[in-house]
């Protein structure tokens, strides 16, 4: 056992008043073998067919994301390759009434929860009509200021609790991010008032640039929930079993007023940052080679296969249809006008004050003469 | 009809709305069974119960972003911030989220909260109690920021900050919090924000100020009668947006422009109210503008905070400048 204690020089009387330890959450190996019994939801092979398929979807839809933006028709954007068994997860595993906090890569699970692809392009398109999601309307858009997610996802979660409805939070966050005074602020008050919410904790290895160990010294990243007094889990991240269970059993935690849970998914960031990151620059080759052997797909696709549930034909079927679904949303964003000048206005406040509207019409008299 | 000072105020209009809207709570540090360090919400939470007026643990950026997530969800939090110093953590959930929710998500999700903290100094307060840091929060779009000077003005204005389906800073000039009583009938009527209030009409000079400053330049005003010199007293009261249109009217009449503030000087709320009239009126100025402020340094400790809060002399020196031109 890992030991945080420092030996004390003079012969005081020790003693031990509180242990912790972490566990870890696996039911697939890197192969696809079940190393035990599985939960319920994963003897249904149609229910991991459905996963599999917005995780191949996601992935098809990261790549010709990253395609669009190197040809010049989308902004920057983030990646979500090698997370898709993570976000996927985490998105089965929550029941539509419940509010999604995300950072900014958690495509699968905001796919699964009904946010559209279109929608996605859209807000790395550069229009903010990406973030007003027709489903689910109450989910959260992007968040990039690092961590402060954690802060109203906790907020909404008091208000569940408030109200006694049986809803929970969830809230992803980066390795990096469990750095940001944010998230310790967020895990206290939650532990204090025993409040409805999931702290996802993604921990990718790197936050950008920066490795995991230049992050913290600590072990694991959910023992930071012990700080706070409220249980951390580690989960392979890679697998998506194993993290839709964990998340399942925590937010059934939540509902039945037991408070909240940090769960720390542990998978690896196969992409750059974003698509304006250059990671080889400060990263091995090696590392993201073996990191590809315990890629999610090709896990959760050897268990297909090995129930029986998968073949090549039906590999090929899946692609091909979603090449079709992101073709559509990839047109669908490309067909979609740019907003009006006004919409930098219209949605300041409810009750627009006299100099936003004057602002507002100098916007528009100038709309045709900025040249793009 | 009560007489009551400006704490009461804010204590009855926080009492009203949470027992005719069941979706208000309150929260803050020491704000519960404390009733707030200055009393604010003295015995609303025997009134109302724990989860609707909440202690919270102590972090001011919790504060704001867990008042976000409340607001999100349908409630409509108000959050007291213990001392304006404090705010500065909470400056992140504030800009990035609670005054950007609404635009970024095209109305999907809406931040109706109120955040009121105490205002400037003059109570002889310890470090970091008496800062005036209304311009950093009015320049960022996607702000209410409030400022009353009487226990009238406190309790309608409060009552519309809660009602207003967007967030709300609502500055609270310590001064004034038990400085004077006034009648003030607890009815649930609320005040129009977006508006300035004419405190005095006068044909010489125009006053713009608010807050505790409100009190020095009506003293200034009254001293300044007596020399035969007609103030017309404007109190801004709605920080940002600006009501530019009265100012612009009272100067149209008067020629003359004094604006005070404790604040300081540099990029202060005085300038852009200067500027605007530079844009807007300038050719019914018969003098140049005057800014009396706070001095452009770190708010002293209190031996000398009314040497840097504008007094009565210093108004009264300005106006008279202006007059001379």
């Amino acid at each position: 056992m890992l030991m945080y204690n420092r030996a004390p020089r003079t012969g005081c009387t020790l003693k031990t008043v509180a242990e912790f330890e972490i566990q870890y959450h696996q039911f697939l190996d890197a192969e696809g073998r079940a190393s035990g019994p599985l939960p319920e939801f994963a003897r249904d092979p149609a229910e991991l067919v459905k996963m599999y398929r917005v995780m191949t979807l996601v992935r098809t839809f990261d790549t010709k994301s990253i395609n669009l933006q190197r040809t010049g028709k989308l902004g920057t954007y983030a990646s979500c390759l090698g997370h898709e068994a993570t976000h996927v997860g985490v998105g089965a595993a929550m029941r539509p009434e419940d509010v999604l906090a995300p950072v900014y890569r958690e495509y699968g699970a905001q796919l699964w929860r009904g946010v559209k692809m279109s929608e996605v392009l859209l807000y790395w398109g550069g229009d903010e009509r990406g973030s007003d999601f027709a489903v689910p309307r109450q989910d959260y858009a992007w968040c990039v200021p690092i961590g402060s997610q954690t802060l109203y996802a906790a907020g909404a979660a008091m208000a569940m609790k408030v109200r006694k409805e049986p809803r929970c939070a969830v809230a992803f966050i980066g390795d990096g991010g469990t750095s940001q005074g944010a998230f310790y602020e967020a895990m206290n008050l939650a532990g204090a008032r025993a409040l409805p919410v999931v702290f996802v904790i993604v921990n990718n290895k790197w936050a950008i640039s920066v490795p995991i160990e230049a992050q913290t010294a600590t072990r694991t990243l959910a023992q930071k929930a012990i700080a706070a007094g409220i249980p951390g889990v580690q989960v392979d991240g890679n697998d998506i079993i194993a993290v839709r269970h964990t998340v399942g059993e925590a937010l059934a935690a939540a509902r039945r007023g037991e408070g909240p849970t940090v769960i720390e998914a542990v998978t690896y960031r196969l992409s750059d940052h974003t698509t304006a990151d250059d990671a080889t620059r400060y990263r091995r080759a090696k590392e993201v080679k073996d990191a590809w052997r315990t890629e999610p797909l090709l896990r959760a696709r050897a268990h297909l296969i090995a129930i029986g549930a998968w073949d090549d034909a039906r590999e090929e079927a899946l692609k091909a249809e979603c090449a079709r679904d992101v073709d559509a949303a990839v047109e669908q964003y490309l067909q979609t006008p740019k907003q009006s000048t006004d919409s930098m206005f219209d949605y300041l406040f409810a009750h627009l004050p006299k100099s936003t509207q004057e602002q507002r019409e100098m916007a528009r008299r100038y709309a045709a003469s900025s040249g793009h | 009809m009560a007489k009551v000072t400006m704490i009461e105020a804010i204590n009855c209009a926080h009492a009203w709305e949470m027992a005719h809207d069941p979706t208000v709570v309150v929260l803050g540090e020491d704000i519960g069974i404390n009733g707030g360090v200055f009393r604010a919400t003295a015995g609303l939470q025997e009134k109302f119960g724990v989860d609707r007026v909440q202690d919270t643990p102590l972090a001011e950026g919790m504060i704001a972003g867990m008042s976000i997530g409340m607001a999100n969800q349908g409630l409509r939090p108000i959050a007291e911030i213990q001392f304006m110093g404090f705010i500065y953590p909470a400056m992140d959930q504030i800009a990035n989220h609670m005054a950007r929710m609404r635009h970024r998500t095209r109305g999907r999700i809406t931040c109706p909260i109120v955040v009121r903290m105490p205002h400037g100094g003059g109570i002889h307060a310890p470090e970091h109690h008496s800062e005036s840091l209304e311009a950093m929060l009015a320049h960022h779009p996607g702000l209410r920021v409030v400022c009353p000077s009487s226990p009238a003005r406190a309790y309608g204005l409060l009552l519309a900050s809660i009602r207003e389906p967007d967030p709300v800073i609502f500055l609270e000039p310590v001064r004034l919090y038990r400085l004077v009583r006034q009648e003030v009938a607890d009815d649930g009527q609320a005040l129009p924000l977006d508006m300035c209030f004419r405190l005095r009409e006068g044909s010489d000079v125009t006053l713009v100020t608010w807050g505790a400053m409100t009190f020095e330049v009506m003293r200034a005003a009254e001293q300044l009668q007596s020399d035969g010199v007609s103030c017309e007293v404007i109190d801004l009261a709605t920080l940002s947006p600006i009501d530019h249109d009265t100012i612009l009217e009272s100067v149209a009449k008067t020629g003359r422009l004094v604006i005070v503030h404790e604040a300081p000087r540099n990029c202060g709320i005085g300038a852009e109210i200067a500027a605007t009239v530079a844009e807007h009126g300038l050719y019914d100025l018969q003098a140049p503008i005057k800014r009396v402020t706070g001095y452009d340094t770190i708010m002293p400790l209190f031996r000398l905070e009314y040497d840097y809060i504008p007094s009565v002399a210093r108004i009264m020196d300005a106006v008279r400048e202006t007059l001379a031109d």
